[in-house]
């Protein structure tokens, strides 16, 4: 039942964007102007492409978060028992949470956690 | 124990029961099961409309009331049917794609918005027995599904082909991965005095004493950091650089027009609903009314306000206090901003997850 539920939801989602999006066509008024298709650039014309190479800050950060997201996934089922395995199991976590930590600390003393 | 003697006054399981029972007897099975299912889309639809619209009025009184003006009161008693005609404007707008951007990745975004916010929003429990996905890994399913919303983001302002759009998109998708991991931690945090995933049981062991008052310092620790990560997360006010008017104008939905543009409005709004809404099913009880063991009386009387409305108040509460925020704090700096997620919060969750859990394992806990 739960997953046709799943689906009658991501089905909703569907629907109310299609049927926004139709309603609008619709109701909307069409008028072609060249001054139209140019991109938002202040009133003057976009000089060179917007598809171009970005600063690798954002990527440092992507491959950092990476690392601690799936640390997160690994540690969910752990949080769910964390009373019945009790104190054992809290010994086995702290060993990977060090090893994160460890990580995190190299990182921050790499420099890579500073914005330049 | 109170958990076997609490009736809620306004009961969900009953009406949905019966309502499974009026169909079953005029219909084939199939028949049920599909007109089911149309109604629990149209309840979504309407719920999520009426939030948005609800959202978008009340964050510009608050605002107002805040800088000393009225903000909108023209249009209805109070201005309360504002949001309604910018809706019915927004509709009547035209839908301008501009030359030499991506169509394809142009046209999906706004999907890949909606679908990931309406998603999370069917997982919430709203009141008891009113919850669409109920899922045995709820919470995390819910983390899951919120954070597709960065990748319709990154769509949208890279496909754009404007220079602002892909500035923004890309603040946009450094801030709430980032952010991610806080209000991942804060969670887990949580789950782990829980013992459990699923929402709905999460809210039931909360009907003793809500979490925040259970988990000690931890949990109080936890809740403030959720609620700064879920500022970030949703790109509010003092965290709105990816949208800073004054320098990027509308960030990633700068080339978006009419309805597109009113997809990812509605989104944000919506991810506001969302986070508040979780805020309050983890830390303060969901739709579980105020309970103080010992006090029969008050317990009585505060369980007769229906587990709805204890729900919307909460909510409320916690939307008021992210708008208080944006008007409090000055918009930080992209380097600030990633420095207070990976060296302050992120090593102050981890910590703090380290004495919750030693709590639990030694019993200290409510």
């Amino acid at each position: 039942m739960n997953l046709t539920l799943l689906l009658v939801v991501i089905l909703t989602a569907i629907f109310l964007v299609v049927a926004a999006l139709g309603l609008d066509k619709l109701l909307s008024p069409r008028s072609f102007n060249k001054q139209k298709g140019e991109p938002y650039e202040c009133g003057i014309p976009t000089r060179g492409k917007s598809w171009m190479q970005f600063r690798v800050g954002y990527y440092l950060f992507a491959i950092l978060f990476l690392i601690f997201d799936v640390e997160a996934m690994f540690m969910f089922p752990w949080a769910v028992i964390v009373r019945e395995v009790g104190v054992a199991g809290l010994f086995n976590i702290l060993f990977f949470m060090v090893i994160l930590v460890l990580g995190l600390a190299y990182a921050w003393k790499k420099g890579a956690l500073e914005w330049k | 124990m109170l958990l076997n003697t609490y009736t809620d006054s306004l009961d969900f399981n009953a009406l949905t029961q019966w309502i499974d029972q009026a169909l079953s007897s005029v219909m084939p099975a199939w028949g049920v099961v599909l007109t089911e299912c149309i109604l629990i889309g149209l309840c979504l639809l309407l719920g999520y409309a009426l939030i948005a619209l609800a959202l978008i009025y009340i964050e510009r009184k608050v605002c107002a009331f805040f800088q000393c003006r009225l903000g909108p009161n023209r249009v209805g008693p109070y201005g309360t049917v504002q949001s309604i005609a910018d809706m019915v404007k927004m509709l009547i707008k035209e839908l301008i794609t501009i030359d030499r951007v991506d169509r394809f990745l142009f046209n999906l975004a706004p999907y890949i918005v909606i679908i990931s916010s309406v998603l999370a929003f069917g997982c919430l429990p709203f009141a008891k027995g009113l919850e669409v996905l109920d899922f045995n890994v709820g919470i995390f399913f819910l983390m899951a599904v919120s954070s597709i919303g960065v990748v319709g983001i990154l769509l949208a302002g890279w496909s754009s082909n404007n220079k602002y759009s892909l500035i923004g998109a890309m603040r946009s998708g450094a801030q709430m991965i980032s952010y991610e991991l806080s209000i991942g931690l804060s969670l887990m945090t949580m789950v782990v005095l829980a013992g459990t995933m699923q929402l709905s049981e999460i809210v039931e062991r909360q009907a003793d004493c809500w979490f925040l008052f259970s988990g000690h310092i931890p949990a109080v620790i936890a809740f403030l950091v959720y609620l700064v990560a879920g500022t970030a997360e949703t790109n509010r006010g003092p965290f709105d650089l990816p949208e800073a008017d004054s320098e990027l104008t509308a960030g990633y939905h700068t080339e978006y027009s009419g309805m597109h543009f009113g997809f990812f409005y509605l989104a944000e709004y919506l991810n506001l609903f969302i986070v508040s809404a979780v805020a309050a099913t983890m830390f303060l009880g969901g739709w579980m009314p105020l309970h103080i063991a010992g006090w029969d009386g008050f317990n009585a009387v505060m369980d007769y306000i229906p587990s709805l409305v204890w729900f919307l108040i909460k909510v409320g509460v916690i939307i008021f206090v992210i708008m208080w925020f944006k008007w409090t704090f000055p918009r930080l700096r992209i380097d600030q901003l990633l420095k207070l997620e990976w060296k302050y919060l992120l090593p102050i969750n981890l910590l703090n997850l380290l004495l919750m859990v030693i709590i639990v394992v030694t019993g200290l806990h409510f």
